[in-house]
């Protein structure tokens, strides 16, 4: 019995018995989306295909979009903050911390140490979320409930966390220009040792369920592939692009904050089908749990200390200081009524997000409103070349590829 | 902004000779290496940038326009459209910059460097009306087709309604 169920419908009979042979075939083309269950964002695919097999694929995108650009550019620096929340929801922090590093880049700030290590601490937690999200969303859209609720319930733990650091589970706004907005709270650590390791139990029971399992390796091994030099011409970065074997990992090889002091792995795939996409994951999420242990304790041997830049352009003075002081309290007035003013000049800053390189180019012309703020979106940019992964394949790997791109409409769409 | 000059960069040095008179103007503010190339011109410099062994841009990281209308002590051409190259191999960042003139804001397509500037090249004629020549498909993609104007253009004002259209079938 040959294991490939597609060899019994191969025609073995001889020509002249074989009434298929000149069956008449036509394209057709299915519209999917743009709201379909497994597109876990708004968009459309407009598949043609032959029989079962794609054959070519248009993408369509911007149901989600909001006008990102346009919002930034008509309220103050610190207004675009909570719209970079909504780029990528399922890692809002990382979004936070990309917008504020262009700007400190452009004003010329360095922030504190103690800033620096809850800065990666928040960012890692945000990326064990987005991946946690993307891999038990794609065990769901498989048909695997299980897996789904493992990782689920690891998120939950993971946003309980963020929501003790920011007040908010999902929107946080946690990043500030020059700071962030708390220190971590009383008992944070205790319970932070006690999520990582219920995150790494849980962890242990998907890849029990999930990594091995025949059904879910047959799908995802072999679909969805890309070559080292198609991620390199369509500018895939993120885990899509460690996939194929190349480990680009801005916080390697570009290091910010407070990365080149922290000891971690990158991994990297080896053929870039969705098996390696889907392994890449899981052990990114492995290396943050790694990374994030690193900056709890050592946020714990700094001991108190400041979280803001001491610099009263944007951060405001210590109330303390604002309630005795003449200058302070006009001060903390015109941040509060203006803003903060940011020199003119252009500056990109990019950071490593959980889909790849997110890139904030900001334009100032000197006022206390952005002349422009641009953002590279990861999801945008690594979906470009979905169709030439899918053309020859199956309509049904269309689904784990689309799960492993993890195209987030928010940011995708802006 | 200053006379062009090389920053210290190894691939702006290796522009500088292996391009003359197309780079205008030169930068490195805030670590950025920036260099404004004529737009006649873009597409060989942007090539060059990409094929010389001293450069090996082998990555479109992002494409953009920006639109300098009324932009406080600026002459010269309203928009720009800004490319941020990545080096693969050398870990090097290199930004460009061309004007593009708001009477026929065209500019050349770099789809025949990297195939990865179709879709930023269309956001960018969607929301600046920038046409790149030689783009093949150039449509809207994340608006609509019966939107009117190109919302990111400073004259565009944020109140503007739109007309509501239905399902187009």
């Amino acid at each position: 019995m040959a294991s490939d169920p597609r060899a019994i419908l191969d025609h073995t009979l001889p020509p002249e018995q074989d009434l298929e042979r000149d069956l008449h075939t036509e394209h057709q083309i299915l519209n999917m989306g743009p709201s379909h269950p497994a597109t876990h964002g708004t968009v459309k695919f407009l598949i043609e295909l032959d029989g079962e097999t794609i054959v070519d694929l248009d993408i369509q995108v911007g149901y989600l979009h909001r006008g990102f650009e346009k919002e930034c550019e008509s309220g103050t620096w610190y207004q675009a903050i909570p719209y970079t929340d909504r780029l990528n929801y399922n890692s809002a922090i990382l979004c936070n911390l990309g917008y504020c590093l262009a700007v400190e880049k452009l004003i010329g700030i360095d922030t504190p140490e103690r800033c620096q290590w809850l800065r990666v601490l928040a960012a890692e937690l945000s990326r064990i979320g987005d991946h946690l999200t993307r891999t038990g969303a794609a065990c769901l859209e498989l048909q695997a409930m299980t897996p789904f609720l493992y990782g689920i319930e690891a998120r939950e733990l993971n946003w309980d966390l963020q929501e003790a650091l920011c007040g908010a589970r999902v929107t946080s706004n946690y990043i500030r220009i020059g700071g962030v907005k708390h220190d971590i709270p009383a008992g944070f650590a205790a319970r932070f040792r006690e999520t990582v390791a219920t995150t790494r139990r849980l962890l242990a029971d998907f890849d029990q369920v999930v990594t091995r399992n025949r059904i879910f390796v047959d799908r995802l091994k072999g679909t969805g592939v890309i070559s080292k030099e198609d991620c390199i011409r369509y500018a895939v970065t993120g885990p899509m692009l460690r996939s194929v074997g190349v480990p680009l990992d801005l916080r390697k090889d570009e290091p910010y904050l407070t990365y080149d002091a922290v000891d971690f792995d990158v991994p990297v795939g080896e053929v870039g089908d969705n098996y390696d996409r889907y392994l890449v994951c899981v052990e990114e999420i492995h290396q943050s749990l790694r990374i994030a242990e690193q900056c709890v304790a050592k946020l714990e041997k700094l001991g108190p200390g400041p979280v803001n830049v001491d610099d009263p352009r944007v951060r405001w003075p210590a109330k303390g200081r604002v309630f005795n002081r003449m200058e302070e309290l006009i001060q903390q007035f015109k941040s509060v009524t203006e803003g903060p003013r940011v020199p003119a000049g252009e500056a990109y800053a990019a950071v490593e997000s959980a889909n790849g390189e997110l890139g904030f180019y900001v334009v100032s012309d000197g006022g206390a409103v952005p002349w422009k703020v641009r953002c590279r979106p990861p999801s945008f940019i690594n979906l470009q070349p979905m169709p030439i992964m899918l053309r020859g394949a199956m309509l049904a790997d269309l689904i784990p590829t689309f799960d492993f791109i993890n195209m987030i409409g928010g940011e995708c769409d802006r | 902004m200053s006379a062009p000059e090389d920053h210290g960069s190894e691939a702006l040095a290796a522009l500088l000779r292996g391009v003359p008179g197309a780079v205008l103007a030169t930068h490195a503010e805030r670590g950025d290496v920036t260099a404004v190339v004529d737009p006649a011109r873009v597409l060989e410099a942007l090539g060059f940038l990409r094929d010389d062994r001293a450069c090996a841009f082998d990555m479109l990281m992002d494409l953009t326009a920006v639109d300098y209308l009324g932009y406080p002590g600026r002459s010269g051409p309203r928009f720009e459209v800004v490319y941020h190259l990545y080096s693969l191999e050398r870990g090097k960042r290199l930004r460009v910059r061309a004007g593009v003139d708001a009477a026929s804001p065209e500019i050349d397509s770099a789809i025949s460097l990297w195939p990865a500037a179709n879709w930023m090249e269309r956001e960018a004629w969607d929301l600046y009306g920038i046409r790149f020549r030689g783009h093949p498909d150039l449509r809207r993609i994340l608006l609509y087709d019966e939107f009117e104007g190109h919302p990111l253009r400073k004259d565009y004002p944020k109140e503007r309604r739109q007309p509501l259209v239905g399902p187009r079938n």
